[in-house]
């Protein structure tokens, strides 16, 4: 299991690489740069400012520091937000978007896990329409739509929670719960597909043949199987959730990571978007190895063999 | 009997329920306690990038350093787009050339040390510096040698036009008559800065120091910063070494940056905010009608504009731009579209741009002239008129203008016209390299002067970029820098601003107003073209 943890782990390491290259590659094909603005600056200033950041060089030179830069954790200065760090950056928003990821990812696994299940459990019943057509409901549902949604009914209509911000202890609950939701649905339609196509597998009908009750039949055999693809999907949405979502942190003002994502690229801040890049795909390659290695444990057609 | 613990079970959790509701509802709202602090709440749009007053650049940033720094010149209480004094008590020229301003006695950067005169020689030569790669530093061209000094042609910064004759005389010497200096100087790019601390931190002309920091920054208006969460809050607090501390009646001020005016105006209805610093267009009716005591409807010195590309056939043909000019309905655009209160722009410059000055007043709709312009330029009712695209960044708001407008042309001119969004600094660098036909565009007076509206539109200025040149135009802008009579300097600008408007290589649509909320409890805030601010007069009752 260790060989097959430290090959994983390389391989993830040429993951981030490739992923850090790309993102810059990308962003210096794209029209433009980081210090333009529509109030025209002369051009001797701008030919000062792009050598102090090094951008008169060639792009491999630039490419190279950086990546000798993410490569030795010395983490650049954001082009846009003067003097502050890309680290710095990162280690200020992430615990706040873990605050409302984490919450959300109990809440989607809380709601969408016995959904599905009483779905696959009853076929064809008013339970499973029901459940199939909330499910299909919150897989179209954008966030844009039932963030608002929700902060005008609980927050301005009963004053349950602040409408948005960053201020109280119970703050997370609305980011948490419209995220939640939403990845709910995705669980729920995951878990009904892979219980149903578990309870008819031969396992099944000789465990019920064996006498074994309906409960055991269901949470000890059918169920560990029926998470496989759960699971599968749980690694990257784990790493998108608690890395923070731009809609979300948008509708709630939450001083969260998500918006970098999406502010950074925009305004081509190299730095600020290649660092949020690389973090995001270090969370997600480590949560993949997580994953597999949870799978083997659960099914032993699944082997450590990389 | 059976069912008895289950209607139990039901009835506690339907009184927890109301319980939790009802220690909910009566939570104090957060306004209602700033108030009784004395601390006002205000929306801030997107995150501030810097808090040095040489490398911002941003709406937000002028913002939060009006609170923080005081240049000479401050907006006056009752009309923040008058000029009274700041860090300077008063001044005086004899030729709008040279000018000599006499600082405060009393006036103190916020840890105690005096603000000196040549603290603001520092902070100019420090801006000019091409290693400060300041992008704003051409505001301060009007000092003589400075654009020299900028380029980097001159290296001695004695032979700028600013001395201190003393530590509290300060004198400017122009490169021309400029009567509307103060008001310039209100702009932060003329702000002093702290040598002390810049240089405790690093080089004068360092751009990633920690000098701005909480703990670290140093300023002379009448806040200092206090506390400043990444992309969470600002707050600044009452300054108690500022020469007029005893009338700052603010305890403090907390920017939030607030990008989603849906967000903004969610929170000022939640009692989150005292103000906001924008709204949701669809909201404004609404607010007009039924609330107009927290409603706000402000004029702008901000203009909205289509840029023509002149290089490009057949737009290249002045009828043709005319032609365009005229079919715009502008009066029923603002009405039936935009419907937030602008005002149709009949030329460039806004109203109010400068003391004395007049506009003309000619872009009237009129679609008669237009298809007859359009008809002499070989056109005859559209016909064979190239398609071209509107080009626009990307945004809800611009697609609304772009589409109405181009249903006026297809309707008055019978001319095609797509729309093309692109992504903001894709858009911009179209806009440069001339790969456009017509694009939005919007421009921001930074002082009271027509100046700032016209001087961008002579032959190859960097923000000109629309391929017009005019040897008339050039000549009248040059002639009016150094023009000493104020009332022949605004017929200059005016025959300028006409012939800007006769050739039409921008095609204006509105000036802007700024609609936003503003709870009743918040006193002496007052309307700015400028979006100057006077903090200190602001009260919370």
């Amino acid at each position: 299991m260790l060989s097959f943890i430290i090959s994983r782990v390389f391989q993830g390491l040429a993951v981030i690489l490739v992923v850090i290259v790309i993102t810059f590659a990308l962003m210096k094909i794209a029209p433009g740069g980081p210090f333009q603005s529509d109030r025209a600056m002369p051009e001797y200033v701008k030919a000062n400012l792009e050598a102090q950041y090094g951008l008169d060089k060639p792009w491999h030179v630039q490419l190279a520091r950086h990546i000798k830069n993410f490569a030795t954790f010395d983490l650049p200065l954001s082009y846009r937000y003067k003097g502050r760090g890309v680290g710095e950056i990162i280690a200020e928003s992430f615990p706040v978007s873990l605050a409302i990821g984490l919450p959300a990812l109990l809440i989607a696994l809380g709601l969408g896990v016995p959904m599905g299940a009483l779905a696959a459990l009853k076929p064809n019943t008013f339970e499973d329409r029901a459940a199939t057509i909330l499910s299909t409901l919150g897989v179209c549902l954008p966030s844009m739509v039932l963030g608002p949604v929700l902060a005008l009914l609980v927050a301005l209509k009963l004053h349950w929670f602040n409408v948005a911000g960053w201020y109280d202890a119970d703050d997370w609950v609305l980011p948490s719960l419209t995220l939640g939701i939403i990845y709910s649905a995705y669980i729920a339609r995951l878990t009904r597909g892979g219980l149903r196509e578990t309870l008819v597998q031969d396992f099944i009908r000789t465990a019920r043949a064996k006498g074994a009750s309906e409960a055991s039949v269901v949470f000890r055999h059918a169920l560990k199987l029926a998470c496989l693809p759960v699971l599968n999907f749980l690694g990257p949405a784990a790493a998108g959730l608690l890395t923070g979502s731009f809609v979300i942190e948008t509708v709630f003002q939450i001083p969260g990571l998500g918006q970098h994502f999406i502010s950074a690229a925009m305004h081509q801040d190299y730095t600020l978007a290649m660092g949020t890049a690389a973090f995001y795909s270090a969370l997600i390659v480590g949560f993949n190895i997580l994953v597999d290695v949870i799978q083997a444990m659960l099914n032993p057609r699944i082997g450590f063999s990389s | 009997m059976k069912s008895l613990p289950r209607y139990a079970i039901l009835a506690l959790l339907a009184l927890g329920l109301w319980a939790f509701h009802h220690s909910r509802q009566n939570r104090p709202q957060r306004v209602v306690e700033a108030t009784a602090k004395g601390i006002l709440l205000i929306g801030n749009g997107s995150e501030l990038e810097t808090l040095d007053p040489h490398q911002a650049q941003g709406s937000p940033e002028h913002m939060v350093l009006q609170s923080l720094f005081e240049g000479l010149v401050a907006p006056k209480p009752e009309n923040p787009d008058d000029n009274g004094p700041g860090a300077a008590t008063h001044w005086e020229t004899s030729d709008f050339i040279t000018w000599t301003f006499h600082l405060q006695p009393k006036g103190c950067w916020s840890d105690g040390k005096p603000v000196t005169a040549h603290d603001f020689v520092y902070s100019y030569e420090r801006i000019l510096s091409p290693a400060t790669a300041s992008k704003y530093q051409e505001m301060l061209y009007p000092l003589k040698n400075a654009k020299e000094f900028g380029e980097g042609t001159i290296t001695d910064f004695s032979k700028v036009g600013a001395v201190a004759l003393d530590d509290l005389t300060l004198r400017l010497t122009l490169t021309g008559p400029t009567p509307y200096l103060p008001s310039m100087l209100k702009h932060y790019t003329w702000f002093p800065v702290p040598r002390h601390v810049i240089e405790r931190f690093g080089k004068m002309t360092d751009r990633e120091t920690r000098w701005t920091r909480p703990g670290n920054l140093v300023s002379n208006g009448p806040f200092v910063l206090k506390e400043w969460r990444f992309t969470h809050y600002l707050k600044v607090a009452r300054n108690a070494h500022y020469w007029d501390a005893a009338n700052v009646k603010l305890n403090e001020i907390h920017f939030f940056p607030i990008t989603s005016d849906g967000t903004e105006e969610r929170a000022f209805r939640d009692g989150q905010l005292h103000v906001t610093l924008t709204m949701p267009l669809p909201q404004i009716p609404n607010y007009r009608h039924n609330k107009p005591e927290v409603f706000r409807e402000d004029p702008l010195l901000s203009v909205y504009f289509y840029r023509i590309n002149t290089t490009k056939p057949p737009l290249n043909d002045k009828r043709v731009r005319k032609a365009l000019a005229l079919a715009i309905d502008r009066e029923s655009l603002i009405r039936n579209v935009l419907r937030a209160g602008q005002k149709p722009a009949v030329a460039l410059t806004p109203p109010g741009s400068g003391l004395g000055y007049e506009g003309p007043d000619v872009l009237h709709f009129n679609p008669k002239e237009a298809r007859r312009l359009l008809a002499e330029a070989g056109f005859p009712e559209g016909k064979g008129f190239p398609k071209f695209d509107i080009l626009i960044n990307t945004s809800e708001g611009h697609r609304t203008i772009a589409e109405a407008i181009q249903e006026m042309w297809k309707k008055q001119l019978n001319i095609p016209v797509g729309i093309l969004n692109q992504d903001w600094s894709v858009y911009l660098e179209s806009q440069h390299k001339l790969e456009y036909t017509v694009a939005r565009a919007g421009w921001v007076g930074d002082y009271l002067d027509p100046n700032t509206f016209l001087s961008i539109w002579r032959t190859g200025d960097g923000n000109n970029e629309t391929g017009w040149g005019n040897a008339r135009y050039d000549e009248l802008m040059t002639k009016s820098t150094t023009e000493p009579d104020p009332k022949t300097r605004m017929t200059m600008l005016r025959d300028a601003e006409t012939i800007l408007m006769d050739e039409v290589p921008i095609l204006p649509v509105y000036w802007y107003v700024h609609n936003y909320l503003i709870r009743p409890e918040v006193k002496n805030w007052k309307p700015s073209l400028l979006e100057h601010r006077c903090y200190k007069a602001l009260e919370l009752r």
